[in-house]
């Protein structure tokens, strides 16, 4: 949904309090919301300290793979011996998933607020804000609040620079996003090393994803233990988290909720629920490289890391696709493995040849063409594709086929029986 | 001199204790382990792509590869295990879904890696049936080399090859996801003085030497240890010969000399090894007033040298070839041991072609295998003043270098693989065959002063034999030297 709109009530609202407030986005509006406050307090601590206090918060990465945010911080070396980078993932490309775009948009200098205090905590002189290419409007927006803030000095010694992707999915991991920045073709690179040890151009590096350096301020100006005790459920998950939801729901758009809400109330009470007349069918709860959610599990669902897991998928980046009654789950899925054949970076044998053959196999189960072995073919392709290749695309992909066929079965069952008209799918 | 303590660990069973820093694959090698791979290779950087060395690690969650994972003191690595089997055999699969299969009519056949780990691990049918397989034309890189894409199974080694090795990045991965390929700037040529190395880094038949194309089937080649004889660099090459024929000329690894690498100029260095107008015969001279030479057997040819170099004193001059052997060059010498000696060897000079990515390798200006063992020997690079020394003497031997402009009062010698042009040698008075350096065995001394052994790729032609046997037999006939074996 656009804004401005009023938050839902039950929505906690703390890093999109000013999403849809066009002055927020100056400097001089954002310093008059308490901005840059933050900032000044952390460069008056040692870094370690920033360190501690994160920690102490229970943050935990918001891209994707929920690792503590202090925790990785404090992997950089104590004793600087060569330059120190700060990497800021903003090429929010996993589908389903749009939070990050909101937050630069509106609140752009909360980005740069938090991506200074994260540089001065691992000692970086340098932040690369490594931005989506389609992101046009949040690319001009940034470009504008960084040039206020830079006029302004409030970075004392950081420099941000903010670097334009070209649009690769594949951009978005880490490394590959390093390569991306030193002018390189974005592979992903073999571990270790990891970037604490040599990252950006071979130098320590940390990188955080937007919505958790936008967190940081909040947690430098209200403390750890305010952070800490936004929890509903498990104690590993602290704080709020930014959900997009997208799909068949009445109001899809971004709802800021504290970790551990339950996922039936997002849909049904923020969102309105599916359309009128309609059922719930599936939900795919954390981007679209995570296993997708039947209707029960849906249902049972908490928003946190632990509790995604415990109905067998995961948080991931928190973009939440809706299925109700009318989605054709194998069309659904054979479009999610098509995005990864196109997203490949080639690289790895089983992603390069893995995604294309699962994307064929789906695609003449649609046309009416699949054969009852396909089935088997599939699991074990995807099966073959997961835990062995330098990044976790080719997983990616084999996460939805995995669990769309295990839950809906019928469904590919009936296109191979000839019981569903076929669909031509070029 | 403090010595750094081994690491231990088990491949497949076997103890076996590494340097650490040591790769799981180079280790496994030690114990004699071979993990299949594609993209890894020892003179390149490692890629860790083509996942095809997955091995199973005690304690680690997954699989790793090998060639990306150091040794660790207890480490225990099983290549054999069901799930590192199986992770290897799904790679096969993957990578064949869109392979040709065309090895009827492919040249790397017989020495393809895909072929071999197929038939040694893979799958016996396919389960891609019915899908079309990705397409695209053969390409011409460069002067030597062609790109047939649909073999392709992408593992980056020319890529890394030209980007780190050469340094001279003009070869690259576009596309992505299975419409990947290799491809080249558009406004370059894949004509590096080294690029042909592709060739022989490409695992599968997907580079190939255009010099190669189609001549011969790999399992029909004898290969044979030699030395490039194209510089002085030295570097170590297998000559592979098909029914006495040498067709190619690939480089031996040798990590003193030139790694796993050599020039295109050594690689294209062999067509004079099989010319036909070869001496076949020894020649003597006969006829009114001497003037024609005649074949004849050793015997005779051997009587006529004896009986001049008997009948002589005073000066002796070698003007020799900086390619024969140090065997024949000592030889050469020792035979006018009784003479006032001078030798000399002239030297081709060329451009100089380093290989940047590799220290102390290059194609060296001077195009010629042994004038360091040549100069260890007394032999000097003034060969203008010998020449002219030749003049006076009363001896000259002319050891394999038709073109020498040698004009002399005494008598010429001139033993040599082909018959000189209508110059000076042809006045010689005794001519004879001798093999060249694909049809004998000798030493050459490198620039830096490495002597390395080559070995008999073919016989020589006719009653041809090596230099050092000819000079041998005469030297033991003069009793200056051991007959030889």
């Amino acid at each position: 949904m656009g804004y401005p709109h009023k938050p839902h009530p039950k929505e906690t609202v703390v890093l999109s309090q000013y999403f849809g407030d066009p002055d927020a986005r100056t400097f001089k509006g954002w310093t008059k919301r308490g901005g840059y406050e933050a900032l000044a307090q952390a460069l008056k601590m040692q870094p370690v300290e920033v360190v501690e206090v994160v920690k102490e918060s229970g943050l935990r990465g918001r891209g994707g793979a929920g690792f503590p945010t202090g925790l990785k911080w404090s992997f950089m070396p104590k004793e600087k011996k060569k330059p120190h980078y700060l990497c800021v993932n903003a090429d929010e490309s996993e589908p389903g998933t749009f939070k990050d775009r909101e937050i630069m948009r509106w609140t752009p200098h909360a980005l740069l607020e938090g991506t200074a205090i994260a540089a001065h905590a691992i000692q970086a002189e340098v932040a690369y804000i490594y931005i989506r290419g389609e992101f046009t409007e949040p690319w001009t927006i940034m470009e504008k609040a960084l040039a206020e803030a830079d006029a302004a000095g409030v970075f004392g010694k950081i420099k941000i620079v903010l670097h334009r992707g070209a649009g690769a999915y594949i951009c978005g991991e880490e490394t590959a996003l390093m390569n991306s920045i030193e002018g390189k073709r974005g592979n992903p690179r073999i571990k270790p090393p990891f970037p604490a040890a040599a990252g950006l151009f071979g130098m320590p590096t940390t990188i955080n994803n937007v919505e958790t350096l936008t967190v940081v301020p909040h947690v430098l100006k209200r403390g750890a233990a305010w952070y800490k005790g936004l929890c509903l459920s498990n104690p590993k998950s602290t704080g709020t988290k930014l959900f997009s939801v997208c799909g068949h729901v009445q109001r899809p758009g971004n709802y800021e909720v504290t970790m551990g809400f339950p996922l039936k109330d997002v849909i049904y009470d923020m969102c309105g629920g599916v359309p009128a007349g309609r059922t719930l069918k599936a939900c795919i709860p954390g981007g679209s490289s995570v296993p997708i959610l039947n209707r029960e599990e849906t249902e049972r669902t908490l928003l946190d890391y632990e509790g995604c897991v415990a109905t067998g998928s995961m948080l991931g980046s928190g973009g939440i696709i809706v299925f109700d009654d009318s989605a054709d789950m194998v069309y659904q899925i054979m479009r999610l493995a098509r995005f990864y054949a196109h997203e490949s970076c080639a690289q790895c044998t089983q992603c390069r040849e893995g995604t294309a053959w699962t994307t064929k196999i789906l695609e003449r189960i649609l046309a009416g063409q699949g054969k009852t072995q396909d089935l088997d073919l599939l699991l074990d392709l995807s099966d073959n594709m997961t835990g062995k290749t330098i990044c976790v695309l080719s997983d990616s992909c084999a996460a939805p086929v995995v669990s769309g066929i295990k839950k809906f079965k019928n469904e590919f069952e009936d296109y191979i029986a000839g019981r569903r008209k076929p669909m031509m799918v070029a | 001199m403090g010595e750094t303590p081994l690491v231990n660990l088990t491949i497949d069973g076997v103890p076996i204790s590494v340097a650490p820093g040591t790769l799981v694959i180079e280790a496994a090698k030690q114990a004699g382990v071979l993990v299949p791979h594609y993209c890894y290779h020892p003179g390149l950087p490692v890629a860790g792509v083509c996942r095809m060395c997955l091995v199973e690690i005690e304690k680690a969650p997954k699989l790793q590869i090998a060639c990306a994972t150091t040794v660790t003191e207890g480490m225990v690595v099983k290549t054999q295990s069901a799930p590192a089997k199986d992770a290897r055999k799904s790679v096969l699969e993957f990578l064949l879904i869109n392979h040709p299969l065309d090895c009827p009519i492919c040249d790397q056949a017989g020495e393809c890696e895909l072929q071999d780990f197929v038939f040694q691990e893979g799958r016996s049918g396919t389960r891609y049936a019915e899908y079309a397989k990705r397409f695209n034309p053969v390409e011409d890189f460069g002067p030597d080399v062609l790109y047939v894409p649909n073999r392709c199974i992408l593992c980056t080694r020319c890529v890394r090859f030209m980007d780190d090795v050469a340094q001279e990045p003009v070869l690259n991965v576009s596309e992505r996801g299975d419409r990947a390929y290799i491809g080249i700037h558009p406004e370059a040529r894949l004509d590096h003085p080294w690029a042909g190395n592709v060739v022989d880094l490409c695992p599968v038949g997907s580079l190939l030497s255009k010099d190669f194309l189609h001549k011969a089937r790999a399992w029909e080649l004898d290969k044979t240890a030699s030395v490039c004889t194209g510089c002085s660099q030295g570097c170590s090459i297998t000559l592979d010969t098909r029914d006495e024929v040498v067709v190619r000329v690939r480089p031996r690894p040798n990590l003193d000399v030139n790694q796993y690498f050599i020039c295109d100029h050594g690689r294209a260095n062999y067509r004079w090894m099989n010319r036909g107008d070869r001496i076949e015969a020894p020649l003597v001279r006969r006829g009114g007033g001497e003037s024609e030479l005649h074949a004849t057997d050793w015997d005779e040819a051997f009587a006529r040298v004896l009986g001049i170099l008997r009948g002589a004193s005073g000066k002796a001059v070698a003007l020799v070839s900086p390619g024969a052997s140090v065997e024949a060059l000592s030889l050469a010498k020792r035979l006018l041991s009784a003479f006032q000696w001078t030798g000399a060897f002239q030297i081709v000079m060329g451009e100089e072609a380093p290989l940047a990515g590799v220290p102390n390798l290059a194609l060296r200006a001077e195009r010629a295998p042994n004038a360091k063992g040549a100069e260890q020997l007394g032999y000097t690079r003034d060969y203008d003043a010998a020449v002219k020394a030749a003049e006076s003497a009363a001896v000259v031997l002319v050891l394999d270098d038709p073109d020498c402009p040698v004009q002399t009062a005494g008598a010429l010698i001139y033993a040599g693989t082909v018959l000189p042009p209508e110059t000076a040698c042809r006045a010689a008075q005794v001519v004879l065959p001798i093999a060249n350096v694909a049809e004998e065995e000798g030493t050459f001394v490198n620039r830096d002063g490495r002597a390395q052994r080559y070995f008999q790729a073919k016989p020589a032609p006719g009653m041809a034999r090596p230099a050092a046997w000819v000079l041998g037999e005469l030297a033991a006939a003069l009793g200056v030297a051991e007959a030889p074996r």
